[in-house]
């Protein structure tokens, strides 16, 4: 954690299921191999092999370096349960955390994508009266995701303060 | 809630009631007026060889459609709920919970002054929830209605009076006018006016005709915004009244809202750069009032925000304390010093560093920014939905973040940007013990005081 993130004392953080960190590898697999692969191909086809060569290893420098984003970006996931709010922090570049008392919730969004889904993977979205409520949480294994969504509805509707 | 059934009607329905007999006439005014201006020069040119048939044939239509209209639609009041239905071939039920009531508004448009009716829309508040519009009942009715509904959502009897208005302040057309024209579109014109002759001097004929025609819509587009605004504000008259503020406005088409105490999600203060001259402000507030699709409650976001659409400082003041109690936007200068930005910031906002503070105390979180315009956002931290703290990689780097402020209102954020990165991971631990404290109190008093009083 970076000194300047606010600090609570009574946060247990925890962190998104490491099988995102294997989805989000795979998923950059999907897009990366094929595209550095076909633009390899088709400039040695052009070109000659040197500016293959050249084009071959600057892909697998972009890819080197948005492997590590996307690394950063999965370690900085976090959340924690406290007595009266949910805490979640995400964003490698730009740091963001979120403070969402349970008695605002309006909405607890369950959602999986497909990739999600050859995981076991799962989103929780909260969503408040607010529009600028920004408090979503990815991958968490389906089991958890479950539990949390549980957990925040009771707590939601037994602290629940309207508008 | 029983006490809608067996209450005395006094000509409000708990049985489903129809609208207003010439509603679809009021409805489709401006339809019969653009019909009109079609037709009748079509009608009465000589030499035209015209098929009246047609032109009577669409009228007729037009005509059914509203009557059908008319007829398919009925409203009550019952379970504590209003119920609109209407559709003749897609039938639409709206269902109103009173207690999610944010404000009644009465809308006069110009054909329904002439006939005496007017529409009654209440607005709730969360996503996706719609404004039921009963258009059009009587002038009386229309008060009636809009009486009984705020006694209901405030849980009194359904037959409360009307409650006494105390008038608090009224700007008149004039005023209106002026600050409307001293406003962005002054600055605007006068902008495009300085282009166009500087390029009328430098540039040749054909480049000049392309930029004065430029210059022209751009002006007409500006210059018909602030008739617009200026003809919805005009001879503002504002209210106080047990329930809330009444606000009554309209040049043309007259609007009376009202917004209930405790509801108000934000308040902006603001002063637009010519107003300086005259030590104009203005007083927006914000509800929990989502943006709409449909052009009447465009017209809602767009006219409505004014608490005070111009006037002194002192006034601007009194407001705020009305619907704030204990808020205000000036501070002494010895904690004005450490409310602002630090000098530094000026690296990430260079402009809008002048204006760039904020504070906060247990009830509100005031924000200001801007630099020709100044503005100040006060948020009661009793509404926060969420607070934020976020830091950039500039930010980082100057030792800056941001905490935000997130209340239901959706034009005016609680931004505190830039503040010492220290000072900003302090607030973020803070402030949401403050807002839980701040809503620990009553909920939503419905008295004079507003929603700030009786807090831990």
């Amino acid at each position: 954690m970076h000194s300047d993130e606010p600090r609570f004392d009574d946060a247990e953080w925890l962190r998104p299921s490491p099988r995102m960190w294997k989805a989000r590898q795979t998923l950059l697999a999907i897009v990366a191999v094929p595209i550095t692969l076909a633009v390899a191909g088709v400039t040695a086809a052009g070109a000659g092999a040197r500016p293959a060569g050249a084009v071959l290893a600057v892909l697998v420098v972009v890819s080197g370096w948005w492997w590590y984003v996307l690394r950063g970006r999965y370690r900085a996931w976090g959340y924690a349960e406290r007595g009266d709010d949910l805490l979640v922090r995400r964003g490698l570049l730009v740091r963001r955390l979120s403070v969402v008392p349970y008695g605002r919730m309006q909405l607890i969004e369950v959602t999986a994508g497909p990739i999600d889904r050859i995981f076991g993977l799962a989103t929780v979205q909260l969503h408040t009266a607010s529009a600028s409520t920004d408090a979503r949480i990815p991958g968490l294994a389906a089991a958890e995701a479950q539990r949390l969504r549980d957990r925040l509805a009771a707590l939601g509707e037994s602290r629940a303060a309207g508008l | 809630m029983t006490t809608t059934d067996d209450a005395p009607t006094q000509g409000l329905p708990t049985e489903w009631m129809r609208l207003h007999p010439l509603s679809p006439v009021v409805r489709g005014a401006r339809l019969l007026f653009a019909l009109a201006i079609v037709v009748l020069p079509r009608q009465f040119t000589p030499g035209h060889r015209s098929q009246p048939w047609v032109d009577i044939i669409a009228l007729f239509v037009a005509l059914a459609a509203g009557i059908v209209s008319w007829l398919v639609t009925r409203w009550r009041i019952h379970n504590g709920e209003l119920q609109v239905e209407t559709g003749l071939i897609r039938r639409d039920s709206v269902r109103v919970p009173l207690t999610r009531l944010q404000a009644v508004d009465i809308v006069r448009p110009f054909a329904g002054r002439v006939l005496g009716l007017a529409e009654v829309r209440v607005v709730v508040a969360g996503h996706g929830s719609s404004t039921a519009r009963l258009t059009y009942v009587t002038d009386e009715q229309a008060t009636l209605i809009r009486a009984r509904l705020l006694a209901l959502a405030h849980g009194l009897a359904v037959d409360t009076p009307a409650p006494a208005e105390a008038p608090v302040l009224a700007v008149s057309g004039g005023r209106i006018a002026a600050s409307q024209a001293l406003g962005a579109p002054a600055v605007i014109v006068a902008l495009a006016l300085a282009v166009v002759v500087v390029l009328a001097a430098l540039a040749p004929a054909a480049a000049t005709a392309s930029a004065v025609s430029f210059g022209f819509a751009v002006c007409f587009v500006v210059v018909s915004g602030a008739v617009r605004r200026a003809s919805a504000e005009w001879e503002f008259r504002l209210s106080a009244a047990p329930d809330g503020l009444r606000l009554s406005a309209g040049l043309l088409q007259t609007r009376a809202e009202t917004i209930p105490f405790g509801r108000v999600q934000a308040v902006r203060w603001v002063q637009p750069v010519l107003w300086r001259m005259f030590g104009w402000v203005r007083l927006e507030v914000d509800l929990a009032r989502r943006h709409g699709r449909d052009r009447a409650s465009r017209e809602t976001a767009a006219t409505t925000r004014a608490l005070l659409p111009v006037g002194s400082p002192a006034e601007a003041a009194r407001l705020l304390a009305l619907v704030l109690p204990g808020a205000s936007v000036t501070l002494p200068p010895q904690v004005l010093a450490s409310a602002r930005a630090p000098r530094r910031a000026r690296w990430r906002a260079p402009f809008a560093r002048h204006f760039l503070r904020a504070w906060h105390d247990d009830h509100y979180m005031v924000c200001g920014s801007g630099r020709l315009r100044p503005e100040f956002v006060v948020v009661p931290l009793q509404k926060a939905q969420s607070i934020r703290w976020s830091q950039g990689p500039v930010q980082r780097w100057l030792n800056l973040a941001d905490v935000f402020v997130d209340s239901a209102g959706v034009h005016f954020p609680g931004r505190a940007r830039m503040r010492d990165a220290a000072e900003a991971q302090q607030w973020a631990g803070l402030l949401p013990d403050i807002a839980r404290s701040a809503r620990g109190g009553t909920p939503l008093p419905a008295s004079d005081t507003g929603g700030a009083v009786g807090l831990a």
